[in-house]
């Protein structure tokens, strides 16, 4: 199927069902753009396999008119591996959240990236647990108070895309769940053949509410978000400011860019296969710097089901897969009505 | 046990002057006593005999040399009649090292056979061994006969033209002692040989010194009984043990591990699927997992997971997709896939666990064998989670429980879990290899149409079972999951009346399958009378053989043994009832003896033993005595 042909519309990509997220829930914004993206994809809800895990996140598979798989708690990325290696045809998306993903599911997901199965896993980030009511998640920052740290949490939180690019990912993108530009990486993840690893940053309104208005407020935007394009000066505060690399600490640093000329002030150009440079933008402290949303690092590989697929049928080249001759393998011996023979 | 012959007549009588012998191979876990014991085991399933096998190892892959608990050991039970069990006590124990020696001369027989390689038994060994003075000299092996043999120089004389390093040479002392092993029982070399070109292919100085070993142990044998020299006091002699009888037809050797992965090709073939396996290693599971992987050309995809989780959660997700979703495991690694299991049972997926029982609980004993998971199996989920559960008594029978747990799982779209153990999976047996014309077909079919009345995932045929849909087909987009679902359409619904119907829909589906399973029958003896002796799964053999013997004196007694242990045959309660007595022999504190006692109103007692060790003929003897009287 050619990308961009559209042979379905955003009405055939919702369900009949009540959806049950809190008003006001960054969810819904999610769905909306996901439902909105598909038509463009030019696939077929029939060949599209939602699979989840458990949250508020995870009840997502229930309101897209394709097959879904709402499975247990951080076991979505396994349940995917199985499903995709039954059946590579199959476009997968993996939903899952903070919690699900990278605690009680950290290992799957880990071994997902590492291995590159061919799906698009969306990490819906809201730093909390909602579906418990509210205890603190491995994504809360230090000092979160929540019933279950009435004293403010005290561990260090998990960064989802420095974990992702560790775990070996090949995409890896951030997205804001209210943001216009969210379709934009729902398409290049999909686009990347391989694990395509999406964090967005999920407004939690009732237990965790604008824990990201920081960055993700669209009257401050401008100065709080790096929006990365690539092939494209990482420029920000409407061109007036750019990151550029420190030659000598190798750090990356916020430098004023005066008349537009970006090129003068040594600001970086986005190159989605640089890793290092990836990372450091994984990295950079917000308030220091702004916020990088979009398209962080894309530099595909062979993927898992791909190379399964091969080895299955190398192996099996010139065997006939027939079950009397593999019963009969090894020594065997004959009983004849007179006895044993060899 | 494994012939078609005895399985079609478990009540023919052993023909006279039938007999069988027991030879136990024990040496240190570097010695090779697995590899020696298994080929032994070839050469004497060759020569027709029939036979069991127990292997026992320790859980350490290399042990520190010398100490009693490195010690490696592989009994084998063989005759010219029917052999059900590994054998109570050996006849002959080959003992390669002191350690090996005390960790196994009490179990045998008095005036039974030891051989021992003395040039092992210096002082350094017998320390490590916990020995004050040289059993071999002291006498206090006197109640057995003592064959003291230099094993170690012998093999270094006889490999010295092969240039090997001493250390190298030494490993050929496990042919040397096959080589005489074989002679003593008139079985034929050459198997072994061929063996140990092929094996050591790409190494020929080592399959020649390997293979020169085994001559001389050979030769070894021949020469001592010519020249009559009793080695001190034992005396090597020849004895013939023939071909047993058994149904014409083909044979090989099967182990449990060998035959669940054929079983399992052979019923996911007669559905007409592909498989999906997912395993992660751990003992005595992962030999399934190893042979599967060679079987790719059969439309088998194997997957090793990152752990026991994701390797069932995988399968799970193969199912859904359309392929059958097997995993397999141990104890420990069962209770890990627990919460998935649910979901398997929720989704109403088929789905087939393999379960090698050890011993327990948490890592309790990776390498000895236990019956202690059938409330696992039964019970273990949260929620009321039922499933079907079926058990292999022996290596030959679990092919055939393998193909029954996949037809079960794709006619009821349910997890199925075929409990096997550790004695099963990696003991050896004669199987006479069925032909795979007369194995039924149960092909699966899809559904792929819009039904009337519209798309229904969670409708249900007559055995309850919802439709097998594949993702990819048009117009049949639906979704599952572990969240309770409405009748039908299996949308989300917790309502409290739909809950209370789907936990009794899911119950009722797990019964019915009662429906398709045959009817109890008995092993052995009359129905009705004074003692059941009820067992199931590798028990079969220590009781099949002690009933054999006490219904031949006379007494009444029948076996009663059970496949299916969830949902038990229909006709089971009455069964049980025709009897004044009820004794369950179990690898465990009494599980089945509970579930029995809890569904009929039985007074089922338990025999019990949890030593890691199979039960022997002379114990289930000893129960039928005390429960007669």
């Amino acid at each position: 199927m050619n990308e961009m042909t559209k042979i379905t519309t955003l009405k055939d990509w919702e369900t009949d069902q009540e959806v049950r997220w809190c008003p006001g829930c960054g969810d819904y914004a999610i769905l909306k753009a996901v439902q909105r993206t598909m038509p463009e994809l030019g696939v077929r809800p029939e060949d599209t396999l939602f699979i989840s895990g458990i949250g508020c996140s995870s009840r997502f598979p229930y309101y897209m008119e394709t097959y879904g798989f709402h499975t247990i708690h951080g076991r979505a990325p396994a349940v995917a591996t199985g499903a995709k290696l039954a059946n590579p045809d199959l476009d997968v998306w993996i939903i899952t959240g903070d919690g699900d993903a990278l605690s009680i599911g950290g290992n799957h997901t880990m071994h997902l990236l590492r291995r590159n199965l061919d799906c698009q896993i969306m990490l819906f980030n809201n730093e909390i647990y909602g579906l418990t009511k509210g205890q603190y998640s491995p994504t809360s920052r230090v000092g979160t108070t929540t019933p279950s740290t009435p004293y403010g949490s005290v561990d260090r939180p998990a960064s989802p895309c420095a974990f992702a690019l560790g775990a070996g990912a090949r995409f890896i993108a951030r997205g804001i769940d209210i943001h216009k530009d969210l379709t934009n990486v729902l398409k290049a993840a999909h686009a990347h053949k391989g694990a395509a690893f999406i964090e967005i940053f999920q407004n939690c309104i009732v237990y965790n509410k604008d824990v990201f208005e920081e960055f993700a407020a669209k009257k401050t935007a401008a100065s709080t978000q790096l929006l990365l394009g690539n092939g494209e000066p990482m420029l920000f505060e409407k061109g007036a400011k750019g990151i550029t690399l420190n030659r000598d600490t190798l750090e990356l640093e916020v430098v004023d860019v005066v008349d537009g000329d970006w090129q003068a002030a040594g600001v970086i150009v986005h190159d989605v296969t640089n890793k290092s440079v990836a990372h450091m933008l994984i990295d950079m402290p917000f308030g220091e710097f702004p916020m990088a949303i979009g398209v962080l690092y894309d530099d595909p590989r062979p993927t898992f089901e791909a190379a399964v697929v091969e080895q299955n049928a190398k192996a099996s080249e010139g065997k006939k897969p027939d079950l009397q001759s593999l019963l009969n393998k090894g020594q065997t011996w004959t009983v004849t009505e007179d006895g044993p023979e060899l | 046990m494994a012939t078609a012959l005895k399985q079609d007549e478990p009540n023919s009588p052993n023909p006279e002057g039938a007999e069988n012998v027991v030879v136990r191979f024990a040496g240190d876990s570097g010695d090779g006593m697995q590899l020696t014991g298994g080929q032994f085991t070839l050469s004497t399933a060759l020569a027709g005999s029939d036979l069991a096998t127990f292997p026992d190892f320790p859980a350490e892959i290399r042990a520190p040399q010398g100490t009693l608990f490195g010690v490696s050991a592989f009994q084998i039970n063989f005759g010219s009649r029917a052999i059900e069990t590994a054998g109570d006590e050996p006849d002959v124990l080959i003992a390669m090292n002191p350690a090996a020696l005390k960790t196994n001369v009490d179990a045998l027989r008095e005036g039974g056979l030891i051989i021992a390689d003395e040039g092992e038994f210096g002082k350094r060994n017998l320390d490590k061994a916990k020995y004050e003075t040289n059993p071999l000299e002291d006498g206090s092996l006197a109640k057995w006969q003592l064959l003291k043999l230099n094993i170690s120089q012998l093999t270094l004389d006889a490999v010295k033209p092969f240039g090997l390093g001493n250390k190298e040479a030494l490993r050929s002392k496990n042919m040397w002692t096959l080589g005489l092993a074989l002679w003593m029982f008139e079985r034929d070399r050459q198997p072994i040989v061929d063996w140990l070109k092929n094996k050591f292919a790409k190494l020929p100085a080592v399959a020649d010194a390997n293979i020169a070993a085994l001559n001389a142990g050979h030769a070894y044998g021949e020469t001592a009984e010519i020249s009559g020299d009793g080695l001190g006091g034992g005396h090597l002699t020849q004895r013939k043990v023939g071909a047993a009888p058994s149904a014409p037809g083909t044979y090989r050797t099967v182990t449990g591990a060998e035959s669940i992965s054929l079983g399992l090709v052979a019923g996911v073939q007669l559905a007409g699927l592909e498989m999906f396996f997912g395993g992660y290693p751990i003992t005595p599971a992962s030999a399934i997992l190893h042979h599967l992987s060679r079987l790719k050309e059969f439309g088998v995809t194997t997957f090793q997971a990152e752990d026991e989780i994701a390797a069932i959660a995988a399968a799970i997700g193969a199912s859904y997709a359309g392929k059958l979703g097997i995993t397999s495991s141990s104890g420990p690694g069962i209770a890990l896939k627990g919460e998935a299991m649910g979901l398997a049972i929720m989704t109403e997926l088929p789905l087939v666990i393999i379960n090698s029982q050890r011993g327990g609980p948490s890592t309790g004993l990776p390498t000895k064998t236990e019956q202690s998971d059938l409330y696992q199996a039964v019970y273990g989920r949260n929620g009321d989670a039922p499933m079907p559960v079926i058990a292999a008594r022996s290596p030959s029978d679990a092919f055939f429980c393998a193909i029954e747990a996949v037809r079960i799982a794709v006619q009821y779209m349910t997890p199925v879990m075929l409990l096997t153990d550790g004695y099963i999976a990696n003991a050896a047996e004669p199987w006479q290899i069925p032909d795979v014309s007369t194995l039924e077909p149960f092909p699966v079919s899809f559904l792929k149409d819009m039904p009337e009345g519209g798309l229904k995932p969670y409708s249900r045929d007559a055995k309850l079972a919802r439709p097998w849909i594949k993702p990819g087909t048009p117009e049949l987009m639906h979704r599952i999951g572990g969240i309770e679902k409405a009748i039908d359409t299996g949308h989300i619904d917790y309502a409290p009346a739909t809950h209370q119907q789907m936990t009794e829909i899911r119950r009722d589906k797990v019964l019915g399958v009662a429906e398709s399973i045959a009817d109890q029958d008995v092993a052995l003896g009359e129905k009705g009378g004074k003692l059941a002796v009820v067992g199931w799964g590798s028990t079969f053999g220590p009781i099949h053989q002690a009933v054999r013997r006490a219904v031949a004196d006379g007494k009444d007694v029948a076996h009663i043994h059970i496949r299916n242990i969830w949902p038990l045959p229909k006709n089971l309660g009455d069964l049980l009832k025709s009897y004044d007595n009820i004794i369950v022999p179990e690898m465990n504190t009494g599980q089945l003896k509970t579930l029995l006692r809890d569904q009929f109103l039985v007074d089922a007692k338990p025999v019990n033993k949890t030593s890691g060790q199979p039960f022997t003929i002379a114990e289930i003897d000893a129960a039928i005595e005390e429960n007669l009287s």
